[in-house]
């Protein structure tokens, strides 16, 4: 008797659901028939047998909702004793499914059956996330609804395209696949093929091009597949969109946006893995935002939609399935370069962006048991940088830690260090303290992947060692 | 050559040639007498040969050439008479040798439609319109300049005149030039994007995904490439294993054409071609004009790459300006007291131009922090 496993369809996958079964108890089965329908938030897919038996039980319902990766969903029975046990019938085939890009060499074997529909996306919460405070951009009395950070980009893209024809979105896999990690959801059907663009794997082709279309006067939102891949487009981002306003004297002004997830996702290495927030957070003519909570990803994409300026909006694949309340305005914007306060505390600031902000959140929760109250500062914005909200911190406090997914060397964490002695320097009652990626390429290997990435016990331990504890 | 006299004695000259009433006056006049002298004619063989004949728009428009291609001479004879004088810094790339390229390019343009081209690019603005003092302001750094002095040679614009730069990367302005024609396709308008690189940047990469983005969307984008034979010290054989640039777009099915570069009524006709099919929404058109430059790469480049006999030889027999101005005295559009009368208007112009560009003002030290954003 062998055991199927719940697979894993992509290096962030920790559950789903099983939409259906194609097989019943009883029914034989050979390698390469199709199991069932494993439904993501990202996409449902198909599901292989690769072994031969006969079913013997199924141990999920049709419909089971939030199956954990690895839990038990089917019992095969071999049809024949010698058959060499294996150790779980999980397709190969399925497992693999990353960002489609790392496959460019061959194509595995993997059937998009359709995209999900949103609202029924399982929607892991964000871990521990206890009492954030209120946004004062928010007006008292809102109503709010709960969505994925990844449905809060979406609907951003769409009401701005609705209220604006000179919006439109272009990229790879953004339109008939629906986008490669599902933001684009939707849009084609709503939008149509002349405003949600497929481009071929081009990305200094279509960077460059969105950059003379928006100097062309459209607003070209450009959706890199992740930020890894925009390193081929790196000339036209810094040279042509960042610079071409200051060499022409202002005449020549060019509203666009690029974005895409940022920073390590899961086990993808070094290639797939890199934080580019302090890259472009150093280019004079850029914005730069680098969001958390689905409020701020919605907020904030509309104004960067909105501003005559480039924009580089740097999302987190790991966070896309976190559900957070967001406003319910019919037209929720928030403003650009400001950071925000989500935890009130007094023994020590801890600052962050994107996925950072989260561990921060779980830091505090292990600080506060320890009687160490921690505020925590959600920079938001990494271009302008809101350095006053951080210093207001920092005399607070006394005590700063610096949280980032990307290296440690002439890092976000470094120039805010920098900021805070420049300005607050007799306020420290202790040297500002940096926690980021390790200084190496990201590995592959789990027990490495760990070791390379900040971890919420670094955290707490640096915000120990500044109260001297 | 704006003189009506002169204008209205040059159009007499031309009905004496081609042997027409000097009663018509005009353009329209010209078209009925050659329709009636086609009607009498009846052969198709003499109606093709009265319909070259330039009728009052072609003669202004061939008058226009001419001062259009002397002024870029002028004006680039300037530039490097002040760059040797240290009041114009940086890189500095001049543009004598290839002036037919762009007049008549630009020829074959409505005001709607953009040009955008690398960095060897001050022919390109004389080109489309924009002033020279305002050119030349630019290229000595001052607040009077395009781009307030903050651009310098090889950055500068005028959405005004529908010019887009004025990029310094090779090859980055091609994506760009493919991005404003998808502006154009995208708003429905019927303008077209004429991107002019050169035969080194044919060569990048981002060159031939703009070309299949360009086909694959049908794209209103000429890409002229300007092939004046050597990417800085390196000559075309050396640097490209299909040395027919026009053949770049066959495996993105663009077609494409090689034209005389040094013939501006060449480099015209094939424009009006290239500019109607893209304009009818038939996608991209390659067009390489086959030209040369007479200076160096850049102000610094000791030109050991190349004969002084190879560039000797193009300025006797291929001048772009003088085998004009000769074919127009020799077709009686012009007699030479004309030609040297456009050059004396013309000198007197980049004269004024050169004194603006000297005499203006620096930028003001606030300026270092504006344009930045918007």
């Amino acid at each position: 008797m062998t055991q199927i496993l719940m697979p894993a369809l992509s290096p962030t996958m920790e559950e789903g659901k099983l939409a259906k079964w194609h097989v019943k108890e009883g029914d034989a089965v050979k390698a390469g028939d199709i199991l069932a329908e494993i439904e993501t938030d990202k996409a449902t897919m198909e599901f292989e047998s690769i072994d031969e038996g006969r079913i013997a039980k199924l141990l999920v319902p049709e419909g089971a909702e939030n199956v954990k990766v690895n839990a038990p969903i089917a019992e095969l029975a071999r049809d024949s004793e010698a058959a060499v046990a294996r150790p779980a019938g999980i397709s190969t085939a399925t497992t693999e499914r990353t960002d489609p890009k790392a496959r460019r060499g061959g194509d595995v074997v993997e059937r998009l059956l359709r995209p999900a529909p949103p609202a029924s996306a399982p929607a892991p919460a964000a871990p521990a996330s206890p009492a954030v405070a209120a946004d004062p951009a928010i007006p008292a009395g809102t109503q709010f609804v709960t969505i994925t950070v990844r449905e809060a980009l979406r609907d951003a893209m769409a009401e701005e395209m609705r209220r604006d024809d000179t919006v439109f979105l272009m990229g790879e896999e953004v339109a008939e696949y629906q986008g490669a990690y599902k933001i684009s959801q939707g849009l084609l059907e709503e939008f149509g093929n002349r405003r949600v663009i497929d481009t071929p794997i081009t990305e200094q082709g279509f960077a460059g091009l969105g950059v003379g279309a928006a100097f062309g006067g459209l607003r070209p939102i450009v959706e890199f597949m992740t930020f890894n891949f925009a390193m081929q487009a790196i000339d036209q981002i810094i040279n042509s969109a960042a610079k071409t306003l200051y060499m022409s004297g202002g005449q020549m002004g060019c509203a666009i946006v690029f974005r895409g997830p940022n920073g390590p996702a899961a086990r993808v290495a070094a290639q797939h893995s890199q934080d580019y927030s302090s890259w472009y957070a150093q280019i004079p003519g850029l914005k730069v935002i680098s969001p958390y909570f689905a409020a701020d990803a919605k907020g904030l994409l509309k104004a960067a939609i909105r501003d005559p300026n480039p924009v580089i909006f740097l999302e987190n694949e790991i966070v896309y399935g976190r559900s957070f309340p967001v406003p319910k305005l019919d037209d929720f914007v928030l403003p650009i370069g400001k950071a925000r306060v989500v935890r009130e505390g007094t023994h020590v600031t801890l600052v962050s962006h994107s996925i950072s902000v989260g561990m921060c959140m779980e830091a505090a929760e292990a600080l506060a048991k320890e009687g160490i109250d921690a505020e925590i500062v959600d920079l938001r914005t990494l271009r302008p940088l809101d350095s006053a909200t951080v210093i207001e911190s920092v005399k607070k406090t006394n005590r700063i830690v610096t949280v980032e997914q990307g290296w440690p060397v002439c890092s976000i964490g470094s120039e805010i260090a920098a900021v805070v002695v420049d300005q607050a320097f007799d306020w420290l009652d202790a040297p500002p303290t940096r926690i980021a990626g390790k200084d190496v390429p990201m590995p592959y290997a789990a027990r490495l992947e760990k070791l390379a990435l900040p971890s919420v016990e670094d955290i707490v331990a640096a915000a120990k060692a500044v109260c001297y504890r | 050559m704006d003189d009506p006299a002169c204008q209205e004695r040059s159009a007499l000259a031309i009905r004496r040639v081609f042997g027409l009433s000097e009663k018509t006056t005009g353009a329209a006049g010209n078209d009925m007498a050659r329709a009636e002298a086609a009607a009498a004619a009846g052969s198709e063989a003499e109606i093709r040969n009265l319909s070259d004949m330039p009728d009052r728009a072609a003669v202004d428009r061939l008058k226009k050439f001419y001062r259009d291609m002397l002024q870029i001479r002028r004006f680039e004879e300037k530039a490097g008479q002040l760059y040797g004088m240290g009041l114009i810094g940086g890189f500095c790339h001049l543009y004598i040798g290839q002036e037919a390229v762009v007049v008549g390019m630009q020829g074959a343009l409505r005001a709607t439609d953009q040009v955008i081209t690398t960095y060897r690019d001050h022919g390109h603005m004389l080109a489309t319109g924009m002033d020279p003092a305002g050119v030349m302001a630019e290229l000595t750094g001052r607040a009077t300049g395009y781009s307030k002095g903050k651009g310098g040679s090889m950055h500068m614009f005028s959405r005004e005149k529908n010019f887009f730069g004025g990029h310094g990367i090779v090859g980055a302005n091609v994506p760009i030039g493919t991005g404003l024609a998808f502006a154009n396709r995208y708003r429905k308008t019927d303008a077209v994007c004429v991107t002019y690189f050169g035969d080194g940047a044919a060569n990048q990469g981002q060159v031939f995904e703009s070309f299949n983005m360009a086909e694959l969307w049908k794209l209103p984008v000429i890409y002229v490439i300007e092939n004046n034979q050597y990417a800085m010290g390196t000559a075309v054989s050396r640097s490209t294993a299909e040395v027919h640039l026009y053949k770049r777009g066959a495996s993105h099915n663009i077609p494409g054409e090689a034209v005389d570069g040094m013939d501006v009524e060449a480099v015209y006709d094939a424009g009006v071609k290239a500019v109607a099919w893209a304009r009818e929404g038939n996608g991209p058109l390659i067009l390489e004009m086959k030209t040369y430059r007479y200076r160096g790469h850049s102000m610094s480049d000791p030109a050991k790459y190349r004969t002084r006999e190879e560039v000797q030889q193009v300025r006797e027999k291929q001048d772009p300006i003088d085998t004009f101005g000769a074919r127009l005295v020799q077709r009686g559009i012009m007699r030479e007291d004309e030609l040297k009368a456009i050059d004396k208007e013309v000198r007197e112009t980049i004269n004024r131009a050169a004194e603006f560009g000297v005499e203006s003002p620096e930028p003001a030290p606030e300026e270092l922090y504006t344009d930045v954003y918007r």
